[in-house]
């Protein structure tokens, strides 16, 4: 579990209203997320009609988050791009350097969606715009979506809460989904690698039985997290984009 | 867990470093940089279409011509066809003029020279008489000894000569 431990790295005595504020190695993949993220999407941006492969690659991905707006919201949805795609972007990188064998070379890598901490400022932010969008659209009518189409009238009010209480939910399932898929991953490997180091500590047939297995089934599940890396941001976008389609069109 | 069992302790500085990071990101990619990377594949997709556009309008603008040529080319076919037909038919009526107006002379010279050679025939025919007469009266002087005046040497020779 060391791998989720959070450490201060400076600025310990820096405060707001009281609470630390240090900057943790949690900060410090945030902070480098953000600028490989900054860098890939630079190096894409050299505007040419014809488009070498960086900007191939970064205009794959914004064509890609347009496609899927335009797919679930409609003509509308073309002002979430930004949105959407910094929150894509930011999770995959997130994700994926997480995933980066850096302590082959002695680095302490650091998953922070690993943390709900961190998780959840996503989903409660996506779950306030969805709020914000909402109400501003259709004023009081936004309550009309936790009355499906062709209700029973005397069911309109269990329905009601029903309703409410799993719209009320969509921002834990949106920021516990991507943790515990995150956190899982990494937890099966830290757990078949110790299995590879303790059965190779306990001799040659340990090794053999237990150890050599869990190194081949680690290999294939280090290839299946970089694919979860991918599907988690994915489906915490494509969540994000039903629940914005919610809100722009209600029903 | 330090997920929970660290979370009173850092979930402050998490929540701050997440706001400030995923803000910048936000602010700097989101912000600054997808709009031109949408406006560069618009400002693509736009161009191929006027491309396309006026490569269409150019196919057209060909075939037009194309036909327009081709019609042209019709026309022309079709009066060169006639001027031919008209200077077959023109040489055909000057052949046949100076052909009719060559016979005539022909007929007309043919014709002389028969009447030509009937009168010299006849001329030396007549000739022939008078000189079968003299012949005649002097056979006849000097066979039989008869003296025949020349009028009945004429009439027989005329005789024998009309009657081949």
């Amino acid at each position: 579990m060391h791998q989720f431990q959070i450490e201060k790295l400076f600025g310990a005595d820096w405060a707001i209203a009281g609470h630390s504020i240090a900057f943790t190695n949690s900060a410090l993949w945030m902070a480098l997320s953000t600028l490989l993220l900054i860098v890939f999407v630079a190096g894409g941006l050299q505007r040419q009609v014809v488009p070498g492969r960086w900007q191939m690659a970064v205009e794959g991905f914004t064509g890609f988050i347009d496609g899927m707006l335009a797919a679930n919201i409609g003509p509308n949805g073309k002002k979430y791009v930004p949105y959407i795609f910094s929150l894509f972007m930011f999770i995959l990188f997130a994700n994926f350097i997480g995933l980066v064998p850096l302590g082959l070379i002695g680095l302490h890598p650091f998953t922070f969606t690993s943390h709900f901490s961190a998780t959840g400022v996503l989903s409660v932010m996506t779950f306030l715009i969805v709020l914000i969008v909402g109400f501003a659209k259709h004023k009081l009518h936004f309550f009309s979506l936790f009355v499906p189409h062709g209700t029973p009238a005397l069911m309109v009010v269990p329905i009601f809460f029903i309703e409410l209480i799993s719209f009320l939910m969509r921002p834990f399932s949106l920021g516990l989904r991507l943790f515990v898929a995150m956190m899982a991953g990494h937890v099966l490997l830290e757990v078949l690698s110790s299995f590879v180091i303790s059965g190779g500590n306990a001799g040659p047939l340990l090794f053999a039985v237990a150890g050599l297995p869990s190194f081949v089934l680690m290999v294939g599940i280090c290839a299946l997290e970089i694919l979860v890396s991918g599907i988690q941001a994915y489906v915490f976008v494509l969540l994000t984009c039903v629940y914005l389609n919610d809100a722009e069109n209600l029903h | 867990m330090p997920q929970i069992s660290q979370l009173p302790e850092f979930y402050v500085s998490q929540i701050f470093w997440m706001l400030v990071f995923f803000g910048l990101t936000f602010l700097v990619v989101g912000r600054g940089m997808v709009p031109r990377v949408l406006s560069t594949i618009a400002d693509r997709t736009t161009r191929i279409a006027e491309d396309l556009a006026a490569a269409e309008h150019a196919r057209t603008a060909a075939e037009a011509e194309a036909e327009a040529w081709a019609e042209t080319e019709a026309a022309q076919r079709a009066r060169a066809h006639d001027l031919i037909a008209s200077a077959k038919h023109t040489a055909a009526l000057a052949t046949q003029a100076n052909l009719a107006t060559a016979t005539a002379r022909i007929d007309a010279q043919v014709s002389a020279a028969q009447a030509r050679i009937t009168a010299a025939r006849d001329a030396s025919l007549g000739e022939i008489e008078w000189v079968a007469a003299d012949v005649a009266q002097d056979i006849a002087q000097r066979v039989a000894g008869l003296t025949i005046s020349a009028d009945d040497a004429r009439a027989a020779v005329k005789g024998a000569f009309t009657h081949g």
